[in-house]
């Protein structure tokens, strides 16, 4: 078993960051696609993982959600570790009743918004209120429609996805994730499955989190343009590790490593 | 004897005897939801002795013959000392039988639900438990609605096996009126025509409402 001693128990102070990567490792098999990642995220920043197909951007969040399992290293968020337990002054895998615990301070929206199809909008938006947080119907009813009006979906609130747009359906899923009051949100390529006409409706909610909310955002995404106007921070993702950071200006402006520049480039080219 | 006159002296019996077959096929499919939810789950656990118990269950009812099962029951049983009175017996055996093709259904229903739907619950922290009754069951159970009403209608064609056991029911009923009258053909062609009108009329119209109102829940029609 891997040997965690050197790793804290906790991470306490002032500036500890909300979420801590530390020495993460992930495989699939003998491929490698994280490769002992390091990246801290302030509480309030919105920082945006920007990288070729296939450099891990998704792998990270996915596994911030736990939706995989790591295979070496610790995840802390808030200070406490996320992807492990503390037993006894020791730190073990954590199990499924730990990961219930952590795993309510983070919330995830994706690329094909995966909203429950058997619900309205407003239901989609009560689910995990009701089901997970023991609040009452009204209570989660009250929370969801204050949420749908944040993201411009109050009138279509009783329409089942099947009827909404796509934008519209992203726009539900990210009112969804926010009704669990998560204290950071995962986005990832939520504007890749998006007709180019509706791309602006989900940006604007997200921008509208940025400015009016003290969430702290890890976004994946292809948009160059926006990650460059709403990030605090910008990493470029290769080969599974970060390649080059900084704030957007810098790394948009005057990129310092060759891939970087090689990977801009090329975006550029595309557009 | 013209045939009014012969239906009307046969007609309650053969009128009980269709109460028997429905109330047969009612119990017999309960039993059937019920066993093929169990071992459905059952088999996607990843608890090892509870998948290979369901993986028993599922190839020993599938593989044998649903007769064989029923004289099992009926007639074997009871040197085991569980009596079954042969109404029940009889049921028992169809749904024992047919809940082992529907936990084939319920799996492949389960899995056909997108893994996405499967991460957006989680993503809501929702418990395994909760996520499969609220998010997972809810979708699997539109999707194999189809598959279900051919299953069915297999079962009640099953509950025909019943009359071999003595059950009184339209199988049976027209076994016994053939067997004094010798009228085969208005006999046996009556049970057809009843048989038929139970599938045709009955029961696959209310599986297509079934689905259509499940397809409504869903907001897909
Ligand atoms: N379940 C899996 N099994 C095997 N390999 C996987 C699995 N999931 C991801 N991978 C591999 O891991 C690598 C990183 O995948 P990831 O989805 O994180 O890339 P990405 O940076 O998000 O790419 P994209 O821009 O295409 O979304 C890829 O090579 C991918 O093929
Ligand atoms: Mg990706």
């Amino acid at each position: 078993m891997e040997d965690l001693s050197g790793f804290p128990l906790e991470i306490v102070g002032e500036n500890s960051p909300m979420v801590s990567f530390k020495k993460v490792r992930k495989s699939y098999g003998s491929l490698v696609v994280l490769d002992d990642l390091d990246l801290d995220v302030a509480a309030g920043e919105m920082v945006s993982v920007i990288g070729p197909s296939g450099s891990g951007k998704t792998t990270v969040l996915r596994m911030l959600m736990t939706l995989e399992k790591i295979n070496g290293g610790v995840i802390y968020v808030d200070g406490k570790p996320l992807t492990h337990m503390d037993k006894g002054g020791k730190l073990l895998l954590a199990n499924d009743k730990h990961l219930r615990t952590r795993r309510s301070d983070i919330g995830m929206c994706f690329q094909h918004f995966n909203l429950f199809p058997h619900m309205t909008a407003i239901q989609n938006c009560m689910e995990g209120p009701v089901q997970v947080l023991g609040l009452s119907k009204a209570e989660a009813r009250d929370r969801g429609e204050e949420l749908l009006e944040l993201v411009g979906m109050i009138d279509k609130k009783d329409q089942h996805p099947s009827r909404l747009s796509g934008g519209q359906q992203q726009r539900v899923a990210i009112a969804r994730a926010l009704a669990m009051r998560p204290k950071v949100m995962l986005f990832d390529e939520v504007t890749s499955a998006l007709d180019p006409e509706v791309i602006g409706e989900v940006t604007n909610v997200i921008r509208k989190l940025v400015s009016e909310h003290n969430l702290t955002m890890l976004m994946v995404t292809h948009q160059m343009g926006f990650a460059r106007d709403i990030s605090d921070r910008v990493c470029f993702f290769y080969g599974g590790k970060i390649e080059e950071q900084g704030p957007p200006a810098e790394l948009f402006g005057n990129p310092k490593r060759e891939r970087t520049q090689q990977f801009l480039s090329a975006v550029k080219e595309a557009v | 004897m013209s045939f009014f006159e012969f239906m009307s002296l046969y007609w309650p019996r053969l009128m009980s005897g269709t109460g028997v077959t429905a109330a047969q096929f009612l119990l017999g499919a309960v039993l059937t939801v019920g066993l093929a939810l169990v071992f459905g789950l059952m088999k996607m656990s990843s608890n090892r002795a509870i998948k290979g118990f369901a993986v028993v269950y599922i190839e020993i009812f599938r593989g044998t013959s649903l007769l064989v099962q029923l004289y099992w029951i009926f007639f074997v049983l009871p040197l085991f000392g569980i009596t079954l009175e042969k109404f029940t017996a009889g049921w028992v055996a169809i749904g024992l039988n047919a809940g082992a093709y529907g936990a084939e259904l319920v799996r492949g229903g389960i899995m056909s639900v997108p893994k996405g739907q499967w991460e957006a619950a989680t993503a809501i922290n929702m418990s395994a438990a909760r996520r499969m009754r609220r998010i997972i069951l809810p979708q699997a159970l539109v999707n194999m609605l189809p598959a279900w009403g051919n299953l069915m209608v297999e079962i009640l064609k099953g509950t025909a096996l019943v009359s071999l056991i003595s059950v009184t029911d339209l199988m049976f009923e027209a076994k016994q009126i053939n067997a004094s009258t010798y009228l085969s053909a208005q006999i046996f062609g009556t049970a057809l025509v009843i048989y038929y009108i139970l599938a045709r009329f009955l029961l696959t119209p209310f599986m297509r409402w079934l689905e259509g109102f499940m397809a409504r829940k869903l907001g897909r029609a």
